[in-house]
């Protein structure tokens, strides 16, 4: 510890610490632009100049390292001087349209300009101008001549993003911050470098000109997307959202948002909105009051129920939704008879909810994830998944975590991993299995699990050294390996291995609320906190023996089931079909029989649990649009309608305590697994498919983002196969093929990837272009032209 | 792209650095793809870095293309605009400048009928200002294809040198 003085104010700090981080604990503020918390130092700025005893010249506070007894005064007459001639400096060459400037208001340069500078420049000569650059649909760059080369973005794209997709080409006057020559900037946490700028030369495209940034007000929220749970500032004016930013929580997201949490809000106002319930009549749709539309619900569900019995009543709820709205919805299920319940909507392993003993979750905070030395990632496209998990993971590595994976295709992950097992989705069991049993013959341990089939390859047997070697493990089963249809034996793999080697495992949470759903009994086995309840059918079950009458609530089944072709069949042949939506998406229109508009996050209260087990609760920032309720509100009249006791709630709140009244959620977080029988045989050598969900065709909302949809991302689908695998079917890459699967038939180009395994075809879940296929890891064939 | 020999000489820079620190070779790198194209090239846009190569180079030696970018246009000896067979370097800074080296730019630009900065029509000579060899000594100084540098070139060896490299 060292002892230092800054502007008379002593405190201790630790060897190698900078001057700035001194000046932070101290609670001092330095001006500064290039220098971020979170980035590398690169001390080109210069705002941060103070003067330090014994020093001839100022010093950068960023860069410069604290010694013992160090005097440091960022107020003196020559600091000032110093911050104010660099402040004259970079304003040489930057323009004067702050009135134009959509940074205007919430401008660092703007801000010190005023704190640090002088009130005239001196230069009189011309400024430089900077052509404006393509960075692609979501980050604008057309006025570079702001830039006041700082190298933020630079610095995020190469160090969090994990790949260089901005530098800064040539040299002194000329420098000028660009993508590569014809590139556009493809990262999926790309939108954090708008944040980042502290001028306006990279803005928001969405959100530019739309509004000035004292305008906004801002609310606190909760990414409704990927499982991190990530906090959100929503930004609202006059009842819309106009943005969406980060709200730091260092656990969490740390200060960064992904492009899915951060643009997704322009599908909150798509024109796709549903306003008024409507309804199917005589195959019209008709827009119609609450009151008529709820009586008709009522009239359709007594209706079913009396000619066909309770179990032909399905409830296929989003793990998208609210815990609130979820509880009620299982509650309202099961008070009206009906235990067919689900959440696990793109689960096509059946027998994990009747082995569970708990809600699946992470099987540790985030942090702890991160933590880990030795992290093995099972099934999973981590950057579409969790795009700042992944990014988190690279930084682990960066600390020293060793980093398995255990995948069907090779996806770039950009960070250097310590071993790789790549296997076509038939052979994911197997692969484990060959983990685990190096684990067992290095821990000299025994399982139940018949490992005989699983032959020990040089790959699995580093995956078990680095687990076995490590102080600290975590295994995580991602979201392949979660809709994987052998998710049991994976679960059941992955815990014998954390058994025998003391890791923690768990699964990374798809949606925002999947651990929710299982918390708040949207589950076909287990009640609300793990009440007893008599078992229903999951989500896949009541798709395959379709039911009489489906109650959808916030999807859309053709997009968000494992199998959406079957999806679609069961809906049809529905009698009626009653969907809680806040979208009329042209799947809905076409199967559904009532459509009942309800709010998205940004309009009702509600909290989400996160893969961790976290509960993050918010209020709606923004007025319900049009007519549309609540679906708590919806949820609970029904429940009234329906005569069933124990809807009387009258606030999110209400429901909320009622559900948390029923336990702790912390002990109902459990990975167990009841059965641990697992096949561990390989598959056979036929092409089987890997659906893996694409970035921005998530969730409802995020594929009517309408920015998000232009970006590469989010292409139509392309199929993806190994070369080896293309050549023994005699494609060539580029070429149009026509993959089936079941009845359906889809067109596509096929693109031949070394980094797929041999076996897998690569077909993206949940697009338009391929929805009409059927499951998502089931065999496909393929067809020339 | 590239041919078997330049890339067997950015092998041989990549094998001077650490394996996790591979973008130390490319300064390297790139100087060897650009040789080669100057050797190579027929035309002056041939003669030249582009952005093919650059992607090119910065994939070979697994960076991102655009972190070659930055060095191929931060120093002037990359060539990134299309460039004469031959290309010739006069320095102008103060002690050359006071020796003559304006002069010699001049003489060369008449001779060849360019200014500076310019191309031959016929795609042999490209004329630009450099800066200090560090032989001020040996003022007015040259640089040929930026490896051969002359000394003291009075229009006489200048005649000749131009002689030379017809």
């Amino acid at each position: 510890m060292l002892e230092i003085e800054i502007d008379g104010k002593k405190l201790t700090v630790n060897q190698g610490s900078t001057v700035m981080d001194a000046a932070h604990a101290a609670g001092t503020y330095i001006p500064h632009f290039c220098y971020h918390k979170k980035l590398s130092i690169a001390a080109n700025c210069r705002m941060c100049l103070v003067e330090v005893e014994k020093a001839p010249k100022p010093l950068p506070a960023c860069a410069t390292p604290v010694t013992d007894g160090m005097k440091v005064y960022t107020a003196s007459p020559l600091a000032k001087k110093a911050q104010a001639g660099v402040m004259e400096f970079l304003l040489i060459n930057h323009p004067l349209d702050c009135p134009i400037c959509d940074q205007g208001g919430e401008c660092q340069l703007q801000d010190l300009a005023v704190g640090y500078g002088n009130s005239a420049s001196r230069y009189q000569e011309e400024k430089r101008v900077v052509v404006g650059k393509d960075m692609g649909p979501l980050v604008s760059a057309e006025e570079m001549s702001r830039c006041i080369h700082c190298t933020r973005c630079v610095r995020f794209t190469e160090e969090i993003g994990g790949f260089q997709e901005i530098g800064m080409a040539n040299r002194s006057e000329f420098s000028e911050i660009m993508p590569f020559l014809g590139k556009t900037v493809d990262s999926e946490i790309s939108g954090n470098v708008i944040d980042l700028c502290p001028v306006g030369a990279l803005t928001s495209k969405p959100f530019r000109y739309s509004t000035r940034a004292w305008e906004l007000s801002r609310r606190k929220s909760v990414s409704p997307h990927d499982g991190l749970g990530a906090n959100l500032i929503v930004q609202v004016k006059q009842n819309e959202v106009m943005r969406v930013l980060p709200l730091e929580n260092e656990a969490i997201n740390e200060c960064w948002l992904s492009d899915r949490d951060r643009f997704a809000y322009e599908g909150l106002n798509s024109a796709e909105r549903l306003q008024k319930p409507m309804i199917k009549f005589d195959g019209k749709w008709h827009e119609t009051d609450w009151q008529t539309a709820l009586e008709y619900v009522v009239k359709g569900l007594n209706g079913v129920s009396a000619d066909h019995g309770k179990d032909a009543i399905g409830f296929l709820l989003s793990p998208h939704s609210t815990t609130e709205e979820l509880y009620l919805a299982q509650k309202l299920a099961r008070a009206f008879g009906v235990n067919n319940v689900d959440a696990a909507l793109r689960r096509s392993d059946t027998r994990v909810a009747k082995q569970q003993q708990g809600a699946l979750w992470l099987g540790s905070s985030i942090v702890e994830l991160a933590a880990s030395k030795s992290i093995l990632v099972v099934g999973a496209t981590q950057r579409s998944e969790q795009p700042l998990l992944a990014s988190r993971l690279r930084q682990s590595v960066k600390k020293g975590s060793q980093l398995n994976v255990i995948h069907v295709a090779d996806d770039e992950l950009f960070t250097s991993l310590n071993a790789k097992l790549i296997v076509a989705p038939q052979q994911l069991v197997n692969a484990l299995a060959q983990v685990l049993k190096a684990v067992v013959t290095a821990k000299a341990g025994e399982t139940a699990i018949d490992l005989a089939a699983a032959n020990v390859s040089a790959e699995a047997q580093a995956i078990a050294d680095s687990l076995c070697a490590a102080d600290s493990a975590s295994i995580v089963l991602g979201n392949v390996a979660q809709n994987h249809p052998a998710f049991s034996e994976l679960l059941a793999l992955a815990q014998e291995i954390a058994r025998l080697t003391g890791a923690r495992f768990g699964i990374a949470a798809a949606a925002a609320n999947t651990v929710g759903a299982d918390v708040a009994g949207a589950n076909p086995v287990r009640g609300a906190f793990g009440q007893n309840v008599t078992a229903g059918l999951s989500a896949a079950e009541m798709l395959a023996a379709p039911r009489k009458a489906y109650v959808l609530l916030n999807n859309e089944v053709e997009a968000d089931s494992y199998n959406g072709q079957q999806a679609v069949a069961a809906m049809k042949q529905a009698a009626t079909v009653i969907a809680l939506t806040a979208y009329k998406g042209a799947g809905l229109l076409d199967y559904a029989d009532v459509l009942l508009p309800i709010a998205p996050f940004s309009e009702t209260a509600g909290s989400f649990i996160n893969m961790e087990g976290k509960l993050q609760s918010f209020n709606g920032v923004v007025r319900p649009l049009g007519e549309t309720r609540p679906a708590w509100k919806v949820l609970r009249v029904l429940g009234n309608m329906l005569s069933l006791n124990g809807f009387e709630q009258n606030s999110c709140e209400e429901v909320r305590a009622e559900l948390l009244a029923l336990g702790d959620i912390a002990a109902q977080l459990n990975n167990g697994q009841s059965v641990l029988a697992a096949n561990v045989a390989a598959g056979n050598g036929e092409l089987v498919r890997v659906g893996d969900v694409p970035l921005y065709h998530a969730d409802p909302i995020c594929r009517r983002a309408d920015s998000l949809q232009q970006t590469a991302a989010a292409a139509v689908p392309q199929l993806q196969l190994n070369p080896a695998d293309a050549e023994r079917l005699g494609l060539q890459d580029g070429q149009a093929v026509t993959v089936a699967q079941g009845a359906a038939e889809v067109s596509l180009q096929l693109r031949t990837d070394a980094a797929l395994a041999q076996g897998a075809a690569r077909v993206a879940a949940a697009h338009p272009a391929t929805v009409a296929l059927g499951g998502l890891f089931e065999p496909i064939q393929i067809k020339r032209g | 792209m590239l041919s078997a020999e330049s890339l067997a000489k950015i092998d041989r820079e990549l094998a001077k650095y650490p394996a996790d620190q591979a973008r130390s070779a490319v300064m390297g790198a790139l100087r060897i793809a650009l040789t080669e194209r100057r050797e190579k090239g027929a035309t002056p846009e041939e003669r030249c870095l582009n952005s093919e190569v650059i992607e090119f180079v910065a994939n070979y030696i697994g960076i991102a293309p655009v972190a070659a970018y930055e060095v191929a246009t931060f120093y002037n000896m990359y060539d990134m605009k299309p460039v004469g067979k031959h290309k010739i370097t006069v320095c102008t800074n103060l002690p050359c400048a006071l020796r003559g080296g304006m002069n010699a730019a001049e003489y060369i630009g008449k001779k060849l009928g360019i200014h500076l900065g310019e191309t031959t029509a016929d795609g042999k000579f490209t004329l630009l200002e450099g800066e200090c060899m560090g032989a001020c000594g040996d003022a007015p100084v040259l640089l040929v294809n930026n490896h051969s540098m002359c000394s003291f070139m009075t229009p006489e060896a200048i005649d000749k040198k131009l002689a030379e490299l017809e």
